[in-house]
C-alpha cells in the first residue's frame, strides 16, 4: 500500500516536471523563431557572433547534427522494412491461413476448404470465369549469397499458374512465367542478385530436383521480390508435404470493399475453421518484430546521443556568455532588458541547432533507396528492403534538433540575463 | 605529484564546463559499451559453440523434418559418442508477442551433449517423471515471472491440432554455466510430444546434435553421415555446430553492421565534441601559461600539467562504463525477446577505458604542444 502511494506520488511528480519541460521547450523553440520579431536586439549580432567563435559552433553543429542524422537513419531503416512487406500487400486482397495461425509457415489448409471459399460472395472472377484464388505452399531453402559465399535461407513459395493476376503489381521483367507441372523457377528481383545462380538460364538444385531459372520478376520492392516462385504442386512434392494441403490462399476481391462481407462468409460457415485477414494487414503484423528492434534500439542509441549533443551545446553555449560577459553587460548598460538578452541567445541556439538539423539530414539523405537484406524472424528467411527516409521523418529531424538546441541555450541565456551589469563590466 | 593541486585547481576553475565535458565523455563510453554489447548479442550463437559437437539438418529445407530411425545408424559411425534428437515446438505464451525458443528434447542424452546447461538433480528426476513435464532456462523464468511448480500454457498450430493450448508442468530450471548461455529455452519431453501429434508427424525429428570424441574427426564423420543418407527419402546436411551457428548469424546481415558503423559514428562525434572543449580550455589560459613559463616551469611540465587535467577527465569520465554495467541488464530485460540477452562483458570495459585514456591524450597533445612551442614574450603580448 506504502510502495503504491509512493510510486503514484513519484510518477505525479514526474509528469508534472515532463509537462513543465516540455512547455518550456516548446516556448523556447517559439520565442527562439521569434526572436527576431520580438526582440530589439539585432540578429545581426548573433550572426556576427557565429562567425567570431566558429570553431565553437562547428562542434556543436557537428554534435547536434550526427544525432539528427542517427535518428533519422534509424527510424528509415524500420520505415522501410515495414514499407516492404506492407507493399507484399493488395487491399484488394484477402489472405486465409488455418485459424490461430500468426505466419503462413505454419499449419496448412486444405484443398476442400479453398473450393468452399472460391465460391464465397465478393470473390472476384477472371474473364472465363475462373476464381481468382492463388493457393500457396511456402518453405525455406539454402542458397549461398553472393556476398559471402555461405548459405542463407530463401523463402521459397509455390503458387497457382494464376498468381499474377491476383498480385497484379508483379510484373515479369526477364524470361517467362514458369510452365505448370515443371522443375522450373521464376525469381524476385532482389533474389536474382543477393544469391548465387539465380539467373535466367541457370540450374539450380534443391530438394534433389534440378531447377531451371525461366523468369525474373519484379515485385516494386515489396517483400517477394525476396523470394523464388515455383509451381505448388511441385513445391509440395519436393518438400515431402502432403498433396493438396497448401499453406495460405491469397483470394482477389472484386473490390476492398467487399472484404468485410468476404470474411462473414468464411467466418459464419460451420465447414471452414480459418483465419481470414486484409493481405495488407497480415504483411504489416509480419514486420512487426524487425519494426520492434531496430527502433528500440535506434531509439536508445539516440537517446544516448541526443544528451551528449545537448552536453556539447551547452558547453559551447556557456562559453560564448562567458566570454561574451562584458558584451552583454554592455548591452544591458545600454538598455536592452534582460529579456531581449534571453531571446537574443535562444535565437543564436535556434540557429546553430537548425543549421545542425539541415546538415545532418542532407548528409542522411543518401541512404534514401539504398537496399539492405536482414533475416525476417517470421520465416527464417533472408529479406532484402531498403532504407526510406520520407519527408515527415526528415521534420522530425528538425524537430529534435531544435529541441536539443533550445535544451542547451536556455540556461546559459538566462545566466547571461541574470549576471549584475556591474560585476561583469569589472570583469577582464 | 606536487603539482596535483595545481592541476586540481586548474580543473575545477569552470564548474559548470567541467561537468559538462565529464558528463559528454561518460556518455560516449556509456554508448560505446552499448554498442560493444549489441554487437556482441548479434554475433552470440558462434561464440558459445562447443567444437565437439555436431549438426544434422535435413538437407532440403532447415524446416523440413527426418525419420527418428537415423538415431541408430549414426551410432554406429566410430568417433560419435552421444546422440541427441529435437523438434521445433514452435508455440506462444498467451500472445504471438511472447516468443521464446520451445524444444521438444530426448531426456535421455540432453545432459551428456548439452553439459553446459545444468538442471539440479531433483528437478530433472522430477522432469523425467512428469510426462508434461518441462524444464525452463532461468531468464525465460524471469521474464515471464514463471516458479517451479507453475503449469503454463503454450499454443502452437505447428501441429494439426488446431487452437488448443498445451500445458506444461514447470518441474526445473536450467542455468547455462558461462554468463553467454542461452538461458531462453524451453524444453518439453519427447514422449508427450509423439503421443499428441497426428499420425503423418509421429517419428519425425527436426535435428540431431552429436557429441564427437575428437574434434578433429568432424569432417570424417559429416562426410559418413551425409553420404550413408544420399539417397534416403531425406538427405541429410552434417555441419559443426559452429559453422551451423554462424550460418544463422551471417544471415542477420547489415543490421549488426549498420548499427555498429552508425555507433562508431557516433562515437568519434562525440568524442570530438569533448576533445574540442578541453583543447578549448587551455587555449584560454594561454597567458597564464605563459606566466608560469616565464618563472622558470619548464616545457615539459606545463604539457604535464595540460595532459594530467585531460587525463583526469578522461578517468573520471569512465563513470559511464560503470553508469552502463548498472544499465544493461535493464535494458536486456526490456528487449527480451528481441534480442538474445544482453552481456557486459570485461573486454568491452577495458576497451571503453583505454579508448577514454586515448582520448584524453589525443586531446591534450595538441594544446599541449601548442603551449610548450609557445615563446613567452608572444603569448604575454595576446592579452
Amino acid at each position: 500500500m506504502a510502495t503504491k502511494l509512493i510510486g503514484g506520488v513519484l510518477i505525479t511528480i514526474l509528469a508534472i516536471v515532463a509537462l513543465l519541460l516540455i512547455l518550456i521547450v516548446v516556448g523556447g523553440i517559439l520565442a527562439g523563431l521569434l526572436a527576431p520579431f520580438i526582440g530589439s536586439v539585432p540578429i545581426s549580432y548573433n550572426f556576427r557572433s557565429i562567425r567570431a567563435r566558429w570553431t565553437s559552433t562547428i562542434v556543436a553543429i557537428l554534435g547536434i547534427a550526427g544525432t539528427v542524422g542517427v535518428f533519422v537513419a534509424m527510424l528509415s531503416l524500420a520505415r522501410g522494412f515495414r514499407a516492404t512487406l506492407v507493399a507484399s500487400g493488395s487491399p484488394g486482397n484477402a489472405l486465409i491461413m488455418r485459424a490461430g495461425s500468426t505466419t503462413e509457415m505454419m499449419g496448412g489448409i486444405t484443398l476442400d476448404s479453398v473450393k468452399l471459399v472460391e465460391d464465397k460472395p465478393g470473390v472476384a472472377r477472371s474473364v472465363s470465369g475462373q476464381p481468382l484464388v492463388t493457393h500457396e505452399v511456402v518453405g525455406v531453402i539454402p542458397i549461398p549469397l553472393i556476398s559471402t559465399g555461405t548459405d542463407a535461407n530463401v523463402q521459397v513459395r509455390g503458387v497457382s499458374s494464376n498468381v499474377l493476376d491476383i498480385r497484379k503489381f508483379v510484373k515479369i521483367v526477364q524470361g517467362r512465367m514458369f510452365t505448370p507441372g515443371l522443375d522450373e523457377l521464376l525469381v524476385g528481383s532482389n533474389a536474382s542478385k543477393t544469391y548465387e545462380g539465380l539467373t535466367v538460364g541457370n540450374t539450380v538444385n534443391f530438394g534433389g530436383g534440378h531447377w531451371k531459372v525461366v523468369g525474373v520478376f519484379d515485385a516494386g520492392g515489396s517483400s517477394f521480390d525476396s523470394e523464388v516462385w515455383c509451381d505448388e504442386a511441385i513445391l509440395n512434392e519436393v518438400l515431402k508435404r502432403p498433396a493438396n494441403i497448401f499453406q495460405s490462399a491469397t483470394i482477389h476481391l472484386t473490390s476492398p470493399a467487399a472484404f468485410q462481407q468476404f470474411k462473414d462468409a468464411i467466418t459464419s460457415d460451420p465447414q471452414l475453421n480459418l483465419e481470414v485477414e486484409r493481405e495488407v494487414d497480415y504483411y504489416a503484423n509480419q514486420s512487426s518484430t524487425m519494426t520492434e528492434l531496430i527502433t528500440v534500439l535506434g531509439g536508445i542509441v539516440a537517446a544516448i546521443m541526443a544528451i551528449g549533443a545537448i552536453f556539447g551545446a551547452l558547453n559551447t553555449m556557456y562559453s560564448a556568455v562567458s566570454e561574451r560577459g562584458r558584451e552583454i553587460a554592455t548591452m544591458r548598460a545600454l538598455g536592452f532588458s534582460s529579456w531581449n538578452v534571453i531571446l537574443s541567445f535562444l535565437f543564436e541556439a535556434v540557429i546553430i541547432s537548425f543549421i545542425a538539423a539541415i546538415i545532418g539530414c542532407l548528409a542522411v539523405l543518401p541512404l534514401n533507396g539504398l537496399t539492405t537484406n536482414t533475416m525476417n524472424f517470421q520465416t527464417f528467411s533472408n529479406l532484402a528492403f531498403a532504407f526510406k527516409i520520407t519527408f515527415d521523418l526528415l521534420l522530425m529531424g528538425v524537430v529534435f534538433a531544435l529541441v536539443m538546441g533550445v535544451l542547451g541555450g536556455l540556461l546559459p541565456a538566462v545566466r547571461a540575463a541574470v549576471r549584475p551589469v556591474a560585476v561583469s563590466l569589472r570583469e577582464l | 605529484m606536487k603539482y596535483s593541486r595545481l592541476i586540481f585547481a586548474n580543473l575545477f576553475r569552470k564548474k559548470a564546463r567541467l561537468i559538462l565535458t565529464i558528463g559528454s565523455f561518460a556518455v560516449a563510453l556509456f554508448l560505446f559499451a552499448f554498442l560493444g554489447v549489441v554487437n556482441d548479442a548479434f554475433g552470440r550463437g558462434a561464440a558459445v559453440v562447443s567444437a565437439n559437437r555436431l549438426v544434422i539438418t535435413n538437407r532440403t529445407s532447415i524446416i523440413n523434418t527426418m525419420p527418428l530411425s537415423y538415431r541408430d545408424q549414426i551410432l554406429r559411425i566410430h568417433g560419435v559418442k552421444y546422440v541427441t534428437f529435437d523438434n521445433w515446438f514452435g508455440g506462444v505464451y498467451q500472445d504471438p508477442k511472447n516468443f521464446f525458443p520451445q524444444f521438444v528434447i530426448d531426456p535421455e542424452n540432453q545432459r551428456q551433449v548439452f553439459p553446459e546447461f545444468k538442471v539440479p538433480d531433483d528437478q530433472w528426476n522430477a522432469f523425467l517423471k512428469d510426462r508434461q513435464g518441462a524444464i525452463v532456462g532461468a531468464s525465460t523464468m524471469q521474464r515471464f515471472g514463471w516458479k517451479i511448480g507453475d503449469r503454463v500454457p503454450i499454443k502452437t498450430t505447428l501441429y494439426g491440432l488446431g487452437d488448443k493450448s498445451w500445458e506444461f508442468n514447470i518441474d526445473g530450471v536450467y542455468h547455462g554455466s558461462k554468463p553467454e548461455d542461452d538461458e531462453t529455452q524451453f524444453w518439453l519431453q519427447w514422449d508427450y510430444f509423439e503421443e499428441s501429434v497426428p499420425e503423418g508427424i509421429k517419428g519425425q525429428i527436426g535435428w540431431y546434435t552429436l557429441q564427437i570424441d575428437n574434434p578433429d574427426d568432424a569432417p570424417r564423420i559429416a562426410k559418413t553421415i551425409d553420404d550413408m543418407f544420399m539417397n534416403a527419402p531425406d538427405e541429410t546436411r552434417t555441419q559443426t555446430e559452429s559453422a551451423f551457428a554462424a550460418s544463422w548469424v551471417k544471415q542477420f546481415g547489415n543490421i549488426k553492421f549498420l548499427i555498429v558503423t552508425i555507433g562508431t559514428v557516433v562515437f568519434f562525434t562525440l568524442l570530438l565534441v569533448t576533445g574540442n572543449t578541453m583543447a578549448i580550455s587551455v587555449r584560454e589560459r594561454t597567458p597564464e601559461l605563459a606566466v608560469l613559463k616565464a618563472i622558470g616551469f619548464s616545457d615539459r611540465t606545463i604539457l604535464g600539467f595540460i595532459l594530467g587535467e585531460s587525463l583526469v577527465i578522461a578517468i573520471i569520465g569512465c563513470v559511464g562504463l560503470l553508469l552502463a554495467f548498472a544499465a544493461v541488464p535493464v535494458l536486456s530485460r526490456a528487449m527480451a525477446g528481441l534480442l538474445p540477452s544482453l552481456l557486459i562483458t570485461p573486454q568491452v570495459i577495458v576497451m571503453g577505458v583505454l579508448a577514454a585514456l586515448a582520448v584524453g591524450v589525443a586531446a591534450a597533445i595538441l594544446p599541449g604542444f601548442g603551449a610548450m612551442r609557445m615563446r613567452v614574450v608572444d603569448a604575454l603580448r595576446r592579452v
